[in-house]
């Protein structure tokens, strides 16, 4: 890890709903080539804190840098031109559209240039895509449909991705095939990615680094295997969790 | 392969639950036609308010929701054993007119472009004025209505109940600049679309936020608004007494009348009327065909894309970098230039314009035929208008009817109950709309490769 400007960091991060507040002050650090995971009971505001990267809903307070640019208060479609890509929570494909239209929606904010060149690297990453292209979004099942989610986010060239829940509903068996598709990306195109999790055994072990958030603050954070190590940690989230 | 699979035993067809089923509806359509149908009062000559027993009116409601009632019950069990004792087209039907749906289109055309000339042959040139006005150029006003709110409904899934305003918006702007400036109809019909364009995008704003029932009832309120406005600024648009004397469409600047420079004398035809119908015809026809035709073009490019997707997810379009704000306020503004256009029509061919025309009636008329004719598809708002509008037209053809249930029958009378028939029963047969299903606007390159990939699979 260099010591150099991380490619995102939120400081000090607080975020409203109407008078609740979710996030209470929020700092993390995202550095460029890293896989950096947020794990964290229902509710605790791992959505909301992804959410708001994201820029919707915006920050109230604090500030949110990527590449050194302020984006806390810049609209959603603008932030996804500066190369952050988000794979929504529940999946969220585009049911009537085929798996082929919802790529294309993926390469919106780019010119279609190397649509062609993209879509090879996704079937190659997640060969049952390539099966389905013609297929559409809602007659797939679960974890085809996380799959085409996080390929859809990828579709835009991202220089971070942000994950949200992709183990969500699904077999033991695919979250290891999408988790294991995350490493790829991250290994061999150095893809940053922010992972939200509540599956916090596979996360951690996947990632370089991991926050643990509790009622929209960050209770505890340091490698994917300190965390893994952390009495307190196994405790609360892995314990009878394993899977 | 059929022989493979083994069918579960099929259970007995219960034709004693669906009796049981149908005596119920038929009680409770006699409940409610007690109040509603048995008795009707009216004041005689004296004055004096008559019961009036209307029995037999009882029994045949309550007969055909019987019957109705058990033939749905009975194609339901037949659903169970995997096929229906009750169906209405041979199965493969919808899925037949979609593989040839090129060819039909063809041949659609063709028949509109043609309408003028068979409807003289078949009824003469006294006859045709009734159809090609009455039919053709009012159902083709309703199908260009239906596309242009497609864009907004079936396209983007914004649910718009006000779309009548833009049509009203469009019909004022017309009427009142030419009628005041003296401006042509061929600068106001592009410039009444523009007009309602900028209503559409003033109407946006507000409801950027809102979805679903939320933004129907605000679309709602801003076509009551706008029809409210012109009722009560009588200054502006003259009230409730509306704009008359509209001037009408020339033929590129020959008028369509008796006079010497008029359109039959300068192409050396005896007059008639019926010229400047034919005109009105092909005009509405190529506005119609117009908007089909950007609506068609527009899925294919990233605006058009980008409503599909809003229409299926707009937290996805967020997540996506899809602008949503410009999202909708284009939907919302194309769908109000096309109703604009027709307004502007609508104004030129009356010649007389109030808001009467404007009611919400109009609104519901028109999001009935985008959802009956399925969202998303223009073939079905084609066929939905044709059904609708031409249907409550030829109610009044039916005279011969007074033959059967005697002369005080009127079945232009019967039209709201045959349109409230004609919607539960599409709703309950085929509840997406006539035409479901969706044609992906891309496609891979290889596909013919792909495809015989899936059927080796056992997915095609």
């Amino acid at each position: 890890m260099t010591e150099a400007q991380p490619l995102l960091a939120v400081r000090g991060v607080k975020t409203y709903y109407g008078k609740i507040i979710a996030l209470k002050g929020v700092d993390i650090d995202v550095r460029a080539g890293e896989i950096v995971t947020m794990i964290g009971a229902n509710g605790a505001g791992k959505s909301t804190l992804m959410m708001t990267i994201f820029g919707n809903p915006q920050a109230r307070e604090g500030t949110i840098t990527y590449e050194g640019r302020d984006i806390t208060k810049m609209p959603s479609h603008l932030i996804a031109r500066l190369g952050i890509a988000q794979s929504p929570e529940g999946r969220r494909i585009f049911p009537r559209m085929t798996v082929y239209e919802n790529l294309q929606m993926g390469a919106a904010v780019r010119d279609l240039a190397h649509f062609d060149e993209d879509l090879e690297k996704i079937c190659v990453l997640f060969p049952r895509i390539k099966e389905r292209l013609q297929q559409r979004g809602g007659t797939l099942s679960g974890g085809e449909q996380q799959m085409v989610a996080i390929a859809r986010a990828l579709m835009a060239r991202p220089k971070l991705l942000l994950l949200d829940e992709p183990s969500l509903g699904l077999a033991p068996l695919i979250v290891k095939q999408i988790f294991e598709a995350i490493r790829e990306l991250n290994k061999t195109e150095g893809l940053t990615v922010f992972l939200v999790e509540q599956n916090a055994f596979h996360a951690l072990k996947l990632a370089h680094r991991g926050y643990v958030m509790v009622n929209g603050v960050i209770t505890m954070s340091g490698t994917g295997q300190e965390l893994l190590a952390n009495p307190q940690v196994r405790a609360a989230y892995l314990e009878g969790g394993r899977h | 392969m059929a022989t493979t699979i083994s069918t579960p035993a099929a259970p007995p067809r219960d034709i004693k639950a669906a009796l049981k089923e149908a005596g119920f509806a038929a009680l409770v359509t006699f409940g409610l036609c007690i109040p509603i149908i048995a008795w009707g009062t009216r004041q005689n000559m004296e004055n004096v308010l008559v019961l009036d027993q209307r029995w037999e009116a009882v029994a045949w409601a309550v007969a055909i929701v019987f019957v109705g009632r058990l033939l749905v019950v009975l194609r339901q069990q037949g659903k169970a054993e995997r096929k229906s004792l009750v169906r209405f087209l041979p199965h493969g039907t919808f899925a037949f007119f979609q593989r040839h749906s090129g060819f039909f289109s063809a041949l659609g055309l063709g028949f509109l472009i043609t309408f003028p000339l068979i409807a003289i042959m078949l009824t003469g040139w006294g006859g045709a004025l009734k159809w090609i006005d009455n039919f053709g150029v009012q159902i083709l006003i309703y199908v260009m209505l239906g596309w242009g709110l497609n864009i907004v409904v079936g396209l983007a899934g914004l649910l718009d109940l006000g779309y009548v305003a833009f049509y009203a918006v469009g019909a004022y702007s017309y009427a009142l600049l030419a009628k005041n400036f003296g401006l042509s109809f061929w600068l106001l019909l592009p410039l009444s679309g523009i007009l309602a364009a900028f209503w559409g995008m003033l109407l946006g704003f507000p409801v950027l936020r809102l979805r679903g029932d939320y933004l129907a009832i605000v679309t709602l309120a801003f076509g009551e608004i706008i029809r409210l406005v012109l009722i009560n600024w009588v200054d502006f648009s003259n009230g409730y007494a509306g704009i008359s004397g509209i001037p009408r469409p020339s033929f590129f600047g020959i008028p369509f009348n008796a006079s010497d420079e008029g359109f039959a004398a300068v192409f050396g035809l005896e007059f008639s009327p019926l010229y400047r119908t034919i005109f009105l015809y092909y005009l509405i026809l190529a506005l119609a065909l117009l908007t089909a035709f950007v609506s068609l073009r527009l899925r294919r490019l990233p605006v058009g894309r980008a409503w599909e997707a809003l229409r299926e997810d707009e937290i996805a379009c967020r997540s996506l970098g899809i602008n949503t704000t410009n999202t909708k306020l284009t939907a919302f503004s194309i769908g109000a230039m096309f109703g604009g256009f027709a307004g502007a029509f609508f104004s030129a061919r009356q010649g007389f314009i109030s808001p009467e025309s404007f009611v919400f009636m109009e609104s519901a008329m028109v999001l009935a035929i985008v959802v009956l004719g399925g969202m998303g598809s223009l073939w079905g708002c084609a066929i939905a208008a044709t059904a609708m509008i031409g249907g409550t037209e030829l109610l009044r053809e039916l005279d011969w009817l007074k033959a059967i249930f005697g002369n005080d029958f009127d079945p232009t009378k019967y039209r709201m109950l045959i349109f409230g028939l004609a919607m539960v029963v599409i709703m309950i047969w085929k509840p997406r709309g006539l035409i479901s299903t969706r044609e992906p606007t891309a496609f891979l390159k290889e596909k013919k490769a792909i495809s015989s990939d899936m059927v080796q699979e056992g997915h095609g």
